[in-house]
């Protein structure tokens, strides 16, 4: 029983709480039991605590018992290391933050409290969401659970491996440029990064703050249209966030596809993707026309500058977001430092790790006198030519497929060394942060390395009753979604 | 155009931070190669052509400015590496005579 508990999708977790088929404490113990069997190897939680866990179960389980409701009372999740939830450390996957202890809830986090979810632990991430691969963690790499010599992505690695090994029924990520997307398709699950604005961005600890937004790890479509339902909607505290009106995006869960036009950006075609995931896409794209829906080409003609502008901007934003991190308030403070230009230089160089350094140093160096204009200054204006060429393709069609990535995941250390090649494979995911859409990947089939390959959706902002209706339907008449590791079907075969 | 040379050493003191000698030479090596690859965003035309700085109509956002519950004093003390009697301590920046 308590291994089959692991495997359910949040919904299901709840039909068997409110069913009584199961208890909180009990689907608490059984992640616990898996985590305690696979994470070892796997490594994607960077922090748990047990104990607080199952009283949190107990709790829900007592609550319930007395008749409280909650949409996810008693239903654990786990949570990347970048969101504030009161009480648990938040580090980043950072030096600078080792001991940090997050003062209050973030807001996404307070809104599924408020249902009654439980935070199982905290996952690995690359240092503040810098990095596709989980191997700029100061704690150390995660393994993909599909294979252990492969990185699971990044930067939201941890949350898709835990995800991806039934180590969590769901997770939640933060996507700057691809970081939930990524991950997601690596480790064959489902990952949504709505509408900049849709989800607060309070208690996120900043990485870009005009790209960051926080979205979802999920083994469904339909657990993801749960979560964004529970977790959107304007906040007061973060002034970005969008005022749109309650939605129940459970209500676009409709299984055909008739009357949607689908569009193929010619030039995400023309990039260098491997054989095994083009076939992949290619499979895709027939049952997408099998469930009624019309598939025409269309053309993003800026997609080559989409990875300088998408770096500039980035680092140009986490060169300000990270002078925060100076010794004095918080984190890490080195040694002894005599006055107070040492203090935050020293501080700085012994917490931040080698990703973090170069693109704070190249973000300052896009803002510096005499470049601004150079770099910043034209990277928003490409941004502004990147975000029309969204607006004109959307004209022909209701949302846009694509790969989620050119190649499935990399081995370990294979970019390590090599930040722009590092840099390139986010080709396809950092053009929906550029132009403020939402974005949702599903698996859609295997290399023949037997590595998940993932389907990329992009819908107009605020479109997301669309990404949710084009990946539910694609799930609802294939199997992808459902396949595990055989290292998470508990030594058998899946 | 020509492509202005990035100089690491400069730049991480803008930034405040110490650099190890071969971090300096590494960083320098690979972001003269990542500045050489982005410079195919300085050949596209972009006159006339508004900067995005963020991607959702939204304005001036303002709220009444009432006060609410915030961190404590000691909720905001407890993750400092050195505090005392309410405060922050860092080093000497003020020379006393």
């Amino acid at each position: 029983m308590s291994a089959c508990l692991t495997k359910l999708t949040l919904r299901e977790a709840v039909h068997h709480l409110e069913a009584g088929e199961c208890g909180s404490l009990e689907l608490v113990d059984a992640l616990l039991a898996s985590i305690a069997e696979r994470d070892p190897l796997i490594r994607g939680y960077l922090h748990l605590d047990p104990e607080q866990a199952r009283e949190e179960a107990r709790a829900a389980d007592q609550a319930r018992a007395a008749g409280r409701r909650g949409r996810l009372l008693g239903v654990p999740i786990a949570v990347k290391d970048v969101l504030n939830v009161r009480g648990q450390p938040c580090t980043c996957g950072s030096r600078i933050l080792r001991g940090y202890r997050a003062p209050y809830d973030a807001t996404v986090i307070a809104r599924l409290r408020a249902e009654g979810a439980i935070f199982l632990g905290r996952t690995n991430m690359d240092e503040f969401a810098m990095g596709s691969t989980t191997e700029n963690s100061a704690v150390g790499p995660t393994r993909n659970p599909w294979n252990l010599e492969r990185v699971p992505g990044g930067s939201s690695g941890g949350s898709a491996a835990v995800v991806a090994a039934d180590e969590a029924l769901a997770a939640l990520g933060s996507d700057t440029g691809g970081s939930v997307r990524q991950p997601a398709a690596f480790c064959g699950c489902t990952g949504l990064k709505p509408t900049y604005g849709l989800l607060s961005r309070y208690g996120l600890v900043a990485y870009a703050s005009s790209l960051d937004q926080v979205g979802t790890l999920t083994k469904d479509v339909a657990d993801a249209a749960l979560l964004l339902t529970i977790m959107a909607g304007r906040d007061p505290r973060d002034s970005t966030s969008l005022d749109v009106p309650p939605t129940d995006y459970t209500e676009a869960l409709i299984p055909d596809l008739r009357g949607i036009r689908l569009g193929l950006p010619k030039e995400y075609f023309e990039e260098a993707i491997e054989a095994g995931v083009k076939r992949a896409i290619e499979s895709a794209l027939e049952v997408f026309c099998a469930l009624g829906a019309e598939v025409r080409e269309v053309t993003l003609p800026h997609t080559p500058l989409a990875i300088p502008t998408y770096y500039l901007i980035s680092c140009a934003e986490a060169s300000t977001n990270l002078a925060r991190y100076d010794g004095v308030r918080y984190g890490y403070r080195t040694p002894d430092a005599a006055d107070v230009d040492t203090l935050h230089e020293r501080t700085r160089a012994e917490g931040f790790g080698r990703e973090v350094k170069r693109r704070i140093i190249l973000g300052t160096y896009a803002l510096s006198r005499g470049y601004y204009e150079a770099y910043y200054g034209r990277a928003q204006r490409v941004r502004t030519l990147i975000r029309r060429d969204f607006e004109a393709a959307f004209h022909s069609c209701d949302a846009l497929v694509a790969p989620t990535t050119p190649t499935a995941a990399y081995r370990l250390g294979e970019r390590l060394d090599d930040p722009l090649q590092m840099y390139l494979g986010d080709i396809f995911t950092v053009t929906a942060n550029l132009a403020g859409i939402g974005g949702l990947t599903i698996p859609c089939g295997f290399t023949p390395e037997g590595l998940p390959v993932g389907l990329q959706i992009l819908a107009p902002a605020l479109g997301e009753r669309v990404l949710i209706r084009v990946g539910h339907a694609y799930q609802s008449v294939t199997e992808w979604h459902r396949r595990r590791p055989p290292l998470a079907a508990g030594g058998g075969r899946p | 155009m020509e492509q202005p040379q990035i100089s690491v050493e400069d730049v991480a003191r803008l930034a405040r931070l110490e650099l190890e000698p071969d971090e300096r030479v590494r960083f320098q090596e690979q972001l003269d190669q990542i500045l050489a690859y982005f410079d195919r965003i300085r050949q596209v035309p972009v006159d006339g052509v508004e900067p995005t700085a963020h991607t959702q109509p939204v304005y001036n956002v303002f709220r009444e400015d009432e006060p609410g519950p915030g961190l404590s004093s000691e909720e905001a003390l407890g993750n400092a590496p050195q505090a005392a009697d309410g405060l922050f301590i860092v080093p000497r920046i003020v020379e006393t005579s």
